[in-house]
């Protein structure tokens, strides 16, 4: 088999099981909601919408993130029940395309929030973007992957941690801030139209280019650790 | 890293030149107290500026350490399977430099908040350069806090990948944050302490420099024997050696 076809086989076992229960959909489509509407009463941004084009980026972009910590704990702990793990461990199959499957699933249950989380809060900030909105394709999706590929890879680094659920978001957020940054004020960019968001695009690009490599190479070790 | 020289001595003593590099760094760290005391009294601040004294020396030396630490990961990964005690060896130098830099970091951002509130009235501001310290901060409290958690067989291995991706996140940090900062030009923050300094505060820079570097490195020292001496206990208590000591005494 080849490497493109076993991550096709994980992608598909992945999404399938995520279709069949849509438990980290749901959870994360509902909490990035409630983001919405906690920082909506904090902020009042339709009477301010100068404001609310300033800071409704990095809103969008935090409840993302949050949003998909809540799921990715949760994508690794379903191949812990029967020992589904220490399977994989076994198979003579490449460990980083298992990785790389997880990852791809992540990042499109992700990418299904923030379409629908868009348009909400398009709608609850009354936005206007002043930038170039077409441009929002690159961005989210380059951002949601850096998220999610390196969210992936220290959920399943602290899968036999103590407390994995604390532990997640204390390693991945020091770790994205570089792409955190680069993502919240490429989107400023695009909604306020005061500078052009290309720089951030440049730096989003290096960071993905960067960790993904380093996350392929790393996930073996990480699966045997032991 | 010479393990043998050091954590072979059974009673426990230091070899001669850990004492005399313990006096050594004590006298030069005294010099540098000294010139930083009486350099003379700045323009502006008078006295207060002399805290910049031990800003700059720790602010500077904490971005050498991660890397330290990032080598000290990659040497541990490679000698994992090949030779378990010196994969101990770089496991506890890559703690001992994570801490360190946690440490200088520490330091450089007290004593530049220190600073920040003489100079300009505020305890902190957003600009570059504090932001970066702060992120550096972050990472390897991160890499601390993960060593507390991880499960004790895989403390070693999975603190080794985070020292990896720290390391390569340190410079995309320093650019970014560098970026951000001169793309929306906060009020004029900046200047401080980088846009020059008097050539009568030359000798107190450089000793002060040269000292903390000894300091930092007598600190590391220190804390790399104390994780050997305690690899090799717990190594002993686990082979059966020691009997039935309590765990928490490792």
């Amino acid at each position: 088999m080849s490497y493109a076809s076993i991550v096709w086989g994980h992608l598909r076992k992945d999404l399938r099981l995520e279709l069949r229960t849509k438990d980290s959909i749901n959870g994360m489509l509902f909490f990035s909601l409630l983001v919405v509407v906690v920082f909506a009463l904090a902020f009042d941004p339709t009477s301010f919408p100068t404001i609310a084009r300033q800071i409704s980026g990095g809103l969008m972009c935090v409840a993302v993130l949050f949003a998909s910590m809540t799921a990715l704990n949760q994508s690794w702990a379903r191949e812990l029940n029967n020992h589904v793990l220490d399977a994989h461990r076994l198979s003579p199959s490449p460990a980083s395309a298992l990785f790389v499957g997880k990852a791809i699933a992540n990042f499109l249950s992700v990418m299904v929030v923030e379409l629908v989380l868009a348009p909400v809060f398009i709608i609850f900030y009354n936005l206007h973007p002043l930038g170039d909105s077409w441009k929002l394709l690159l961005i989210l999706p380059l951002g949601t992957w850096s998220l999610v590929v390196n969210g992936t890879f220290f959920a399943a680094l602290s899968l036999r941690t103590r407390n994995r659920e604390t532990l997640l978001p204390l390693v991945l957020l020091p770790i994205t801030m570089p792409s955190l940054l680069a993502m919240i004020q490429a989107t400023t960019a695009v909604l306020t139209g005061d500078f052009e968001p290309t720089l951030w695009l440049k730096v989003l690009v290096a960071y993905v280019v960067v960790f993904t490599t380093i996350c392929v190479l790393l996930f073996e070790t990480i699966l045997n650790a032991d | 890293m010479n393990a043998s020289s050091t954590n072979a001595r059974p009673n426990g003593s230091l070899p001669v030149w850990a004492y005399l590099y313990i006096a050594a760094t004590l006298a030069v760290m005294a010099i540098g107290f000294d010139k930083a005391m009486t350099a003379p009294t700045e323009a502006t601040m008078g006295n207060l500026y002399r805290v910049f004294f031990y800003h700059l020396p720790h602010a500077i030396l904490s971005f050498i350490p991660p890397y330290l630490n990032c080598i000290a990961s990659l040497l541990y990964l490679y000698w994992r399977s090949r030779n378990i005690e010196r994969a101990q060896a770089a496991d506890a130098f890559a703690l001992a430099s994570a801490e360190i830099t946690v440490l200088y970091a520490s330091i450089g951002l007290a004593t530049g908040s220190l600073w920040g509130r003489a100079a300009w009235g505020i305890w902190w501001a957003w600009d570059a350069r504090m932001t970066t310290y702060l992120l550096l901060w972050l990472l390897y409290v991160s890499y601390v806090l993960l060593r507390r958690f991880a499960a004790p067989g895989q403390t070693a291995i999975i603190s080794a990948v985070l020292g990896i991706f720290a390391a390569v996140d340190v410079p995309i940090c320093y650019m970014s944050i560098h970026w951000w900062r001169t793309q929306h030009p906060a009020p004029v923050f900046g200047g401080g302490a980088d846009s020059g300094i008097d050539p009568s505060m030359y000798p107190a820079v450089l000793w002060n420099m040269l000292a903390w570097a000894m300091w930092g490195g007598l600190v590391l020292g220190i804390r790399y024997v104390i994780e050997r001496r305690r690899q090799q206990k717990a190594a002993a208590i686990a082979l059966g050696f020691l009997g039935n000591e309590p765990q928490e005494a490792l």
